[in-house]
């Protein structure tokens, strides 16, 4: 990072101002498709820390592709697959990573990917990067970068289902920043030549290519006529929802007339095919192929209906005459300059409108002959809307300290010890006399003088350094045994400022 | 006002007033109520001494007829004014509130929106509204999609400043909150944007401006006279002027955002969103 930042403010101090924010936008957006795989690196990195499970054989980055593809595959014209549904057709590519361990275990590991990649726990659900960028007065700004990876989604009935985002399938099918109708094209051609020369395995994956592009398509429309249902004016039906509908039932022909082809293609070199695992690959290929056959059906009836949609919907959304009388627009003029402005500035319209919108707040005066009432009357339950159950993560409590400020406060004090070094055994004694936990503090304190950090007394910037050495004398004293130390204080110097450069243990010891 | 107000009328008017602070109690249930309405429709210094007890209390009448009865709005500081930080409540952390209370306050506004989708609506006595919470998430979303489109065809940067979250434009907060989240228990939770709508529709039902009328699209619901007059007379007013004191001013001719414009191969109409926001 800090070298290509370098590298941009040469650019921009030559005064290439066009050719730095081509960069900077190259860059971005590089950053940016780096970040997203970023979550599936962090499975992996975190994996050793879980608590319910010792899963470092399982490769979570791999159940991670096996979970977005699972959702990307399973989600069609209306909505996508659940949680559960997921899980279960993820599970049996977890078993496989380490079968012997138990499938309670599989499955737990499966749920921990799904919810990594929802990102359970943050309010937004999504991940969130930070990249540097120029801004218009060349000034280097850092802007956070907010991405989702599985998306959730509530049906009519209010049923969650999941959807993977477009990031997700930008990483998954590694075809960042490109046109869909182009990279369509290119994996059609790719399939067609590959089949030809009998490369199976990279045929498959053009295959689901081709099927992820179309997966978009059917997404687009989806949203578009989604918005219509709920307000025709949301949506543009004068120009692009036409040229949306054209291209897309273009596309479906085209993709229709080539997949049969292709299907043809296959079948014959399934037929064809001696070894049994080729054989199991082109049945697998042909599968795929019928499964985007399916597919393109779907979108085309769905594109079929989209002129009949619109004009119910505008039937039914009526619309009446010119306003008799001059109120606010409330979607114009209030809603959607409010979603333009900073959040800021917002607060002070929403907060105006909501002050005035809420009616009444009623103060609640409890009589004395209904308090028991009151206190009896069970909670009630909003049995749909409930905050997340917490799930406390419990740290042990640290040790309790073993010594009593005041009593490192003495310790301290006998351990300033003037110029000429003093025994241990002199020190323990006079400890003695104050306190009789005070000789153990300060026993302590000398063993660790023996090897001090002289290094990190210097990073610190502090002036002495308690030592204490053996010179061979005996320590002749009730509680402890051993060497009785010599101890004294040595001044630092820092060898920055002197400009030696000796050895911090021999050198700085004065 | 006459010199000789007599305690009787004094008692009647605070009536009234109690009356109208009770979301649930209509002239139309309540033969006192309706009596006490009528007589402020017919006795000028009745109304006038009940404004007068209402403004003592901090309150203001927006207006008093048999379909809505009387509707108060507390002044600003009143003891009877909503608190949008008691709404909020739940949030920890400091910057934190600030993007809960707009996310609430937004969604206030989305709902009513949607119940009231042109100026005309909200003009008509008569108008009755529907809301659920699938359409007020759908509005915000789209209106944020289009602005997206807006931003991303401006070419502008528009990922929010790391160090200045406060700049950041609400339309890409509220894009990034999930719609629906399922909590361990499977339940949706309450930070997502429609467990927050679902939140707002049930607290305005609680204050007599919804009626609730199914739990299609995760709830619908039908607007009552009450909420008409809270956000024709007081609300959506207060709220423009905020914008215009931000100088965000957006002028229409009436018609509201739709027009119609006439194609040349049908001879039918084609509604169209005339304006990009």
């Amino acid at each position: 990072m800090p070298r290509v930042t370098v590298a941009l403010m040469w650019d921009t101090s030559d005064g290439v101002a066009s050719g730095s924010a081509l960069i900077d936008d190259g860059l971005a957006r590089r950053l940016k498709a780096l970040a997203c795989t970023g979550p599936l690196h962090d499975l992996d990195a975190r994996k050793t820390r879980l608590e319910f499970v010792d899963a470092g054989v399982y490769q979570m980055a791999e159940i991670a592709f096996q979970v977005i593809d699972q959702v990307t595959v399973a989600m069609d014209f209306d909505r996508g697959a659940n949680h559960d549904e997921v899980i279960a057709r993820t599970v049996p590519f977890v078993a496989a990573q380490a079968p012997d361990r138990p499938p309670t275990e599989h499955e737990k590991i499966t749920r921990w990917v799904l919810d990594n990649l929802i990102n359970v726990g943050t309010t937004d659900r999504g991940f969130r990067a930070v990249y540097g960028a120029f801004g218009h007065a060349g000034a280097y700004e850092r802007r956070g970068f907010d991405f989702k990876l599985l998306i959730e989604f509530a049906d009519p009935n209010g049923e969650v289902y999941l959807r993977a985002s477009d990031e997700a399938i930008n990483v998954l099918i590694g075809a960042l920043d490109t046109d869909v109708e182009s990279a369509q094209i290119a994996a059609e051609i790719k399939l067609d030549n590959l089949i030809r020369r009998g490369k199976l395995s990279d045929a498959q994956a053009a295959a689901q290519q081709a099927r992820y592009s179309t997966v978009r398509y059917a997404e687009r429309l989806r949203q578009k006529l989604e918005a219509t249902r709920r307000d025709v004016r949301m949506v543009d039906w004068e120009t692009e929802v036409p040229a949306l509908i054209e291209d897309a039932l273009t596309h479906v022909v085209g993709r229709y007339r080539s997949e049969t082809a292709i299907l043809a293609n296959i079948r014959q070199a399934r037929d064809e095919a001696e070894d049994s695992d080729r054989k199991r690959k082109a049945a697998h290929l042909v599968e795929i192929v019928e499964d985007c056959i399916n597919r393109h059906t779907q979108l085309q009836a769905r594109l079929l209906e989209a002129g009949s949609v619109f004009r119910s919907e505008q039937d039914r959304q009526q619309f009446s005459g010119p306003a008799r009388r001059a109120t606010v627009d409330l979607f114009g003029q209030l809603l959607a300059p409010t979603l333009a402005l900073p959040l800021s500035d917002a607060a002070r319209s929403t907060g105006a409108f909501f002050h005035a919108a809420t009616g009444l707040a009623t103060p609640v005066a409890p009589r004395l002959c209904d308090l028991v009432r009151l206190l009896l009357t069970p909670t009630q339950e909003r049995d749909d809307l409930i905050a997340n159950v917490p799930e406390p993560d419990l740290i042990p409590l640290p040790d309790p300290d073993v010594f009593t400020e005041e009593q490192w406060a003495r310790a301290e004090e006998l351990l300033e010890v003037a110029e000429v070094p003093r025994r241990l055994s002199g020190l323990l004694t006079a400890a003695r006399g104050m306190d009789p936990e005070l000789p153990r503090l300060v026993m302590l304190r000398v063993l660790y003088a023996v090897s001090p950090e002289i290094g990190m007394a210097l990073r610190q910037g502090d002036q002495t350094v308690l030592l204490a050495a053996d010179d061979g004398t005996r320590l002749d004293d009730p509680e402890f045994g051993g060497a009785d130390l010599l101890v004294a204080v040595a001044q630092l110097t820092d060898p920055a400022v002197t400009g030696e450069q000796t050895d911090f243990q021999e050198g700085e010891v004065a | 006002m006459t010199d000789h107000v007599a305690i009787t009328d004094a008692a009647d008017a605070a009536r009234l007033i109690a009356l109208g602070m009770r979301p649930r109690s209509l002239p139309a249930r309540d033969l006192i109520y309706a009596d006490l309405v009528r007589r402020h429709a017919e006795d000028p210094t009745f109304a006038e001494l009940t404004s007068a007890i209402a403004d003592g209390l901090g309150l203001v009448v927006l207006a008093c007829g048999p379909q809505t009865g009387l509707v108060l709005a507390a002044a600003e500081q009143s003891l009877f004014a909503m608190k949008i930080d008691d709404y909020v409540r739940r949030t920890v952390f400091k910057e934190r509130r600030e993007v809960e209370r707009v996310l609430h306050g937004l969604i206030h506004l989305a709902v009513a929106a949607v119940a009231y989708p042109r100026p005309d609506d909200l003009a008509n006595d008569s108008y009755l509204g529907r809301v659920n919470v699938e359409q007020v998430d759908g509005l915000v979303r789209e209106a944020c999609r289009m602005l997206e489109d807006k931003a991303a065809a401006a070419e502008e940067n528009n990922d929010p400043l790391d160090d200045a979250p406060g700049l950041e434009r609400t339309w890409r907060i509220y894009a990034r909150r999930p719609a629906a989240a399922v909590t361990k228990d499977g339940r949706l939770a309450p930070d997502s944007t429609r467990g927050m709508i679902t939140k707002a529709l049930r607290f305005v039902t609680d204050q007599g401006f919804l009626t609730a009328v199914s739990g299609e699209g995760g709830g619908t619901y039908r607007t009552t006279p009450r909420y008409q007059v809270h956000v024709r007379e007081l609300a959506a007013e207060a709220a423009f002027t905020e914008l215009l004191d931000l100088g965000v001013v957006v002028v229409t001719d009436g018609t509201g955002t739709l027009r119609t414009v006439p194609t040349d191969t049908s001879s039918d109409t084609l509604y169209r969103e005339a304006r990009r926001v």
